[in-house]
């Protein structure tokens, strides 16, 4: 059975891209591209991993991580978060939030794959 | 307007006497600590129940916070000492000294909130992309894009076995996104290189003469063969808009002297007949006109037909006046690269060094320069000689022969295994 990624990307190059990458992985993978309706959308599918970008439209990935993890069902599910701005704040404020990885763009393709591969391997 | 106005600084100087944190009174009366250090620094009204829940958290009556002026400036010196660890009984005496000294306080006092305007400014600039959302947008803007280019140019090189619909799309999106990248790009070019603010935030005596004189592209006509230079001078600074500080006028009036002592010896109509004869040539012309080679450098200079740059530096090396030229560039702040010329003639006064030169990592335009130094003035006997020296950098047409390679300053210089490094350069090596 293939495994279940939902990715939240508002730029929507880089979202075909990830979601080429890691179809060619074997995933099944779902885009948005706005975060109002994120975090419904992701109890729904109940994915094996979230990829979250910060800065959407709608809401902030910190808002529908913040969201998620208020969910007892959510507290484990890995979330890996995408952003432009790698400032130390900016991962403070993930980390807060229970991000379970934080990935700064421009990232390589293989680095994101090895990242997506080593938080679902527990799991 | 100013008692209303200024209830801010007294809640501010009320809360700091009850060594209270700003976000402690902004919680204790429920409203966000940024808020109040708005209405702290009065850019925010206050009235009605929001300050009689101030002045209740702070125990004091709602008046003393709406009350005069006096208070104001009281309430300045307070702040000011309790910043320097002024000990109790000293700064309770804050309202004697407003009394008895009111200029004095008043001068303490302005001090004190140009201090606070500074260290914002100094804060603002420090952490630019926490402060500054045009710059912070415009980073994003830039990142985000490369990202998107460098997720699809690796599949697209990296795939082997990728299908033509699939290349046909990468490769569309691969172009839409470099012209993205190339437009933000140049959007930030534009926006950092004409940023009022900054220059304003920045500006030094230094720069205002320097604006000064490019405003008048360097050329004093009435100066040459005047009569009066110093009335001149003192006319051209006196209502001189660019010139705002008693420093830049200093530093204007040093700089026209010298102007009106080298046009008094050598006049540029007699220059540039010499000029016709010998070509650009310092040393012949100095022979021809029997002048010393560091004014027929500074005449030079003075030529618009030349396009010319001009470095002095004293002899601490301390740049004291600088004419820019295209592909040269002068750190504002010092710290100089030591390997130009001008420095060179700073370390053997008298000899005279001609050499070609470019500067790295710019468009490396070539520059054939000239530099000396010489005594400034006699200082007395038995002393060492006060020298300055200066350099002139005159363009070379390109395809020209290279020259000896300099820097502008360490800090953005990409010189490899540099004998005169003095500290990390901030560009990555392969950058």
């Amino acid at each position: 059975m293939s495994k279940h990624v939902v990715l939240v990307e508002d730029e929507l190059n880089i979202a075909e891209a990830i979601r080429f990458v890691l179809s060619n992985d074997g995933w099944r993978v779902e885009t948005l591209a706005n975060g109002l309706n994120a975090v419904e959308v992701i109890r729904k599918a109940r994915p094996d991993l979230v990829l979250l970008d910060v800065m959407l439209p709608g809401r902030s990935g910190f808002e529908i991580l913040h969201d998620l993890r208020a969910d007892p069902a959510f507290a484990d599910l890995p979330v890996m978060m995408l952003t432009a701005r790698g400032q130390s704040r900016d991962r403070e404020m993930a980390r807060k939030a229970g991000v379970s990885k934080f990935m700064t763009k421009p990232f390589s393709n293989a680095e994101m794959l090895e990242a997506v591969r080593e938080l679902t391997a527990s799991a | 307007m100013a008692r209303e106005a200024l209830t801010g600084s007294r809640i501010r100087e009320r809360r700091i006497m009850a060594s209270l944190k700003q976000a402690d009174l902004a919680r204790a009366i429920g409203i966000s600590a940024s808020y109040l250090n708005l209405i702290e620094h009065n850019k925010r009204r206050i009235g009605g129940k929001l300050l009689l829940d101030i002045a209740a958290a702070l125990e004091v009556e709602p008046q003393t916070l709406t009350e005069g002026a006096e208070a104001t400036l009281v309430a300045a010196l307070r702040e000011a000492a309790h910043e320097a660890g002024l000990n109790g009984a000293e700064a309770g005496r804050a309202d004697e000294f407003a009394g008895r000294f009111p200029g004095w306080a008043d001068v303490l006092a302005g001090t004190r909130r140009r201090l606070d305007a500074l260290e914002t400014t100094v804060e603002a600039l420090t952490d630019r992309l926490g402060h500054d959302p045009h710059l912070a947008a415009s980073i994003h803007e830039l990142l985000t894009t490369a990202a998107a280019i460098r997720s699809t140019a690796s599949i697209l090189a990296e795939t082997k076995t990728l299908q033509p619909e699939w290349r046909d799309r990468f490769h569309a999106n691969l172009n839409e996104d470099s012209d993205r990248l190339s437009a933000s790009a140049q959007n930030l070019v534009a926006y950092l290189d004409a940023e009022p603010g900054a220059e304003d935030a920045a500006s030094s005596p230094q720069e205002e003469v320097e604006a000064f004189l490019s405003a008048r592209d360097f050329s004093f006509e009435m100066l040459e063969g005047a009569a009066d230079t110093d009335a001149l001078i003192s006319g051209m600074l006196a209502d001189d808009p660019v010139l705002r500080s008693p420093a830049a006028h200093f530093i204007a009036r040093i700089v026209l002297r010298q102007i009106a002592r080298d046009a008094a010896q050598l006049p540029l109509a007699r220059l540039r007949a010499a000029l016709a004869v010998s070509g650009v040539d310092p040393v012949a012309l100095a022979r021809a006109l029997d002048q010393p080679v560091g004014r027929v450098l500074r005449r030079l200079a003075a030529l618009p037909e030349l396009e010319a740059g001009m470095i002095v530096c004293d002899r601490s090396g301390t740049v004291t006046f600088r004419k820019t030229v295209d592909g040269f560039s002068v750190p504002r702040h010092g710290a100089c690269c030591p390997l130009w010329p001008l420095f060179a003639a700073l370390g053997q006064p008298g000899t005279i060094i001609a050499q070609r030169v470019s500067q790295l990592g710019r468009a490396q335009a070539q520059f054939q320069c000239y530099a000396v130094s010489e005594p400034v003035t006699p200082q007395g006997y038995n002393a060492p000689p006060l020298v300055h020296a200066m350099m002139l950098l005159l363009p070379v047409p390109e395809g020209g022969t290279f020259g000896v390679p300099v820097g502008a300053t360490c800090r953005v210089c990409p010189h490899e295994n540099c004998s005169a490094r003095r500290e990390p350069s901030i560009l990555s090596a392969g950058a």
